[in-house]
């Protein structure tokens, strides 16, 4: 159609782009694309392998677990904390239900409706990754009576919640479901 | 590069005259720390921080690569591979003593290499890109370090690695799947440490690439020096071999003394006990320090310890935990403007009365006080010493040198360099007194007067 001006703008057409320009994109686009689709397994192996995904679910046996007392485990690799509230921390933790808290849940929040004796939460404290102190017996508790992390000085109060200190959130408490009044599947 | 009145490389037998036109790798050293590099005449021994610096890379390497011979990067067996080092390796302990001093030693040299360029103002023009770029070698220093601590796989290792990836899960939205993807896994394990052997081994040989860099830009302009004062003639200068090569050696086997006392005597006297403890998931120590040359960085990630949230709403702006983050990022990250925010066209501390009181009776405690905030325990009075420490260090940089690089009155310059060091012994060279303006500082400089001679020597 236009073959009279196809032989000019093999050099410039007047708002100087040229017929070669189409090249220059097309394989800049094609080595872009090219260039980024090989970035991404790269990037994609540095995230966890399928072993490590495997192993992301646990069964943890309550039963024995008595009123006051708490058992240490592990969950995808990481500390996990279960335990059994006495009525009297049952009590104190929905006596701070409203108090003014920097990640505010109740208790109810936290722990499974009929089961709310068995706090579960991951023995991560939420600023920088320690592992807090309390779960096991005559370690600090912290100010609220829960879990002191000594690192940095975070407090948590006896259903997990962040209460001083820098840690900006409640102990994590992860999925989880009881498969029997005496057995929980976290994750 | 050069001066004018640099030397010229003459290749003086049969064979370096036919290397000289193949490949004229001796006449790069001749001109980069040969007898063709023109050097200032007056650098005191601040100025020895630079080739200690490289040689205490070529320290890490050499040893880092043996040790990597009987070391392997996995959790079951790392730790015992290690001590498999200090018992049963020939000089095993020798070389794992070394390297990890040497990385200590890394510290303290390259420490004296940044306090030498803020007080003497090296990152002024047209000196920037060797200062952004030592910035860079530095970051990467730090990186390499904490990576290299996590390997032997104790405790202060393990704990080292969560804490500080759990540095990015501070950062909204992405922070945790960040946190995660960093490590392979949702806490340190094989991945993370596997991972991070390979990035040790090969952020050495990228620090030597920036380091390559660093020199090339240093040689376009060539030394600062104590005074400040640009070269300006052939008198202002000797040549760096022999004059700063036997400078220089002097200060290396100085620091030779040092460093073999410490590995031979005190090898564990930077290090934490902790670390002779095998990683434990499920046990974090009482007191997490990281090794000393962080702690002043340490300080201020943990001198924030509430949230920036507008008053009387309880609506939290940015939590505590990502301030803290910023500012310690922050922190080394201002580094890189310092160029454009002090702004005095007088270089050397010695010439500015305002900013070297800022300097030593400021910044200097300052790092002290944060430095010993960092390797204490969180609790009063350390976090209240460390808070106010941070607002002076941020204070420093942004307000006080702005201001004081208007405000103050340096005293007079010396004509040249030469004159400052032996007195007046040219006629031609007067008045050097007063207030000097920006022009004539960047007077005299080898790209104005030679042009074309700036190359560098390849």
């Amino acid at each position: 159609m236009a073959s009279d001006t196809a032989a000019a703008s093999e050099l410039s057409t007047e708002d100087g782009v040229r017929r070669r320009d189409w090249i220059h994109i097309a394989a800049l686009g094609t080595a872009g694309v090219g260039g980024a689709s090989v970035l991404f397994p790269l990037v994609s192996q540095m995230a966890p392998s399928r072993d490590v995904l495997a192993a992301s679910s646990t069964e943890v046996d309550v039963s024995a677990i008595q009123p006051g007392q708490s058992i240490k485990t592990t969950f995808r690799k990481q500390p996990l904390f279960v335990k059994r509230l006495s009525p009297e921390e049952i009590a104190r933790a929905k006596a701070d239900d409203g108090a003014n808290m920097r990640d505010p849940a109740t208790l109810a929040d936290r722990t499974k409706a009929g089961h709310e004796d068995i706090l579960v939460t991951m023995g991560v404290c939420t600023h920088l990754g320690c592992v807090p102190l309390g779960a096991a017996e005559g370690e600090n508790k912290g100010e609220f009576g829960g879990y002191f992390c000594p690192c940095h000085g975070s407090h948590y109060d006896v259903a997990g919640r962040i209460r001083k200190g820098p840690a900006p959130l409640n102990l994590k408490v992860p999925e989880y479901s009881f498969k029997s009044d005496a057995v929980i599947r976290v994750g | 590069m050069s001066f004018a009145w640099a030397k010229q490389y003459e290749p003086q037998t049969a064979f370096t005259k036919w290397l000289d036109e193949k490949l004229p790798f001796p006449r790069l050293v001749y001109n980069a720390v040969g007898a063709g590099y023109p050097v200032p005449r007056n650098l005191n021994y601040m100025w020895n921080f630079g080739v200690l610096a490289g040689f205490c890379l070529m320290i890490q390497i050499v040893t880092g690569v043996v040790l990597a011979m009987h070391y392997a990067a996995n959790a079951q067996v790392a730790f015992g591979t290690v001590e498999h080092i200090m018992r049963n390796v020939n000089y095993g302990w020798m070389l794992r003593y070394a390297h990890a001093n040497g990385a200590s030693f890394f510290f303290i040299v390259i420490y004296m290499h940044i306090f030498r360029g803020l007080f003497y103002s090296s990152y002024k023009a047209p000196r920037e890109m060797i200062w952004l770029l030592g910035v860079v070698i530095f970051l990467l220093m730090m990186a390499t370090a904490f990576m290299g601590y996590v390997l032997p796989w104790g405790q202060m290792s393990f704990w080292g690695a969560q804490v500080i990836t759990g540095l990015f899960s501070a950062i909204p939205l992405v922070g945790e799947p960040l946190q995660v993807w960093l490590l392979g896994g949702f806490a340190p394990d094989n991945a993370a440490l596997n991972r991070f052997f390979s990035l040790h081994f090969l952020m050495p040989f990228v620090i030597a690439g920036v380091v390559i860099l660093h020199i090339w830009a240093l040689h376009i302009p060539g030394s600062s020096n104590p005074t400040g004062v640009e070269v300006k003639q052939e008198s202002d200068t000797v040549p760096f071999h022999p004059y700063y090569t036997a400078k220089d050696g002097f200060g290396l086997g100085v620091f030779l003394i040092l460093f073999t006392t410490m590995v031979f005597f005190l090898p564990n006297y930077l290090g934490h006990p902790d670390n002779y403890i095998e990683a434990n998931p499920l046990s974090t120590p009482a007191h997490i320090v990281p090794e000393w040359y962080f702690w002043p960085f340490y300080a201020i990630l943990r001198a924030f310890t509430g949230d920036l949230s507008i008053p009387f709403t309880g609506i939290v702006l940015i939590p505590a935990k990502l301030l803290g983050v910023i500012a310690m990022f922050g922190s080394i990250l201002l580094w890189f403007f310092l160029p454009w925010l002090d702004k005095s066209p007088v270089r050397s501390g010695h010439y500015r009365p305002m900013f070297r009181k800022f300097f030593w009776f400021g910044l200097i405690p300052t790092m002290i006080a944060l430095f010993i905030c960092g390797g204490a325990p969180a609790e009063e009075p350390y976090v209240v010493i460390s808070q106010i420490a941070t607002a002076y260090y941020f204070l420093h940089f942004l307000v006080i040198l702005p201001i004081v690089s208007q405000v103050e009155v340096p005293k007079p310059l010396p004509f040249s360099i030469t004159e400052a060091v032996v007195g007046k012994d040219k006629p031609g060279g007067t008045s050097g007194g007063g207030a000097i303006d920006a022009g004539s500082v960047v007077e005299g400089l080898p790209g104005t007067a030679t042009d074309g001679s700036l190359q560098p020597a390849e």
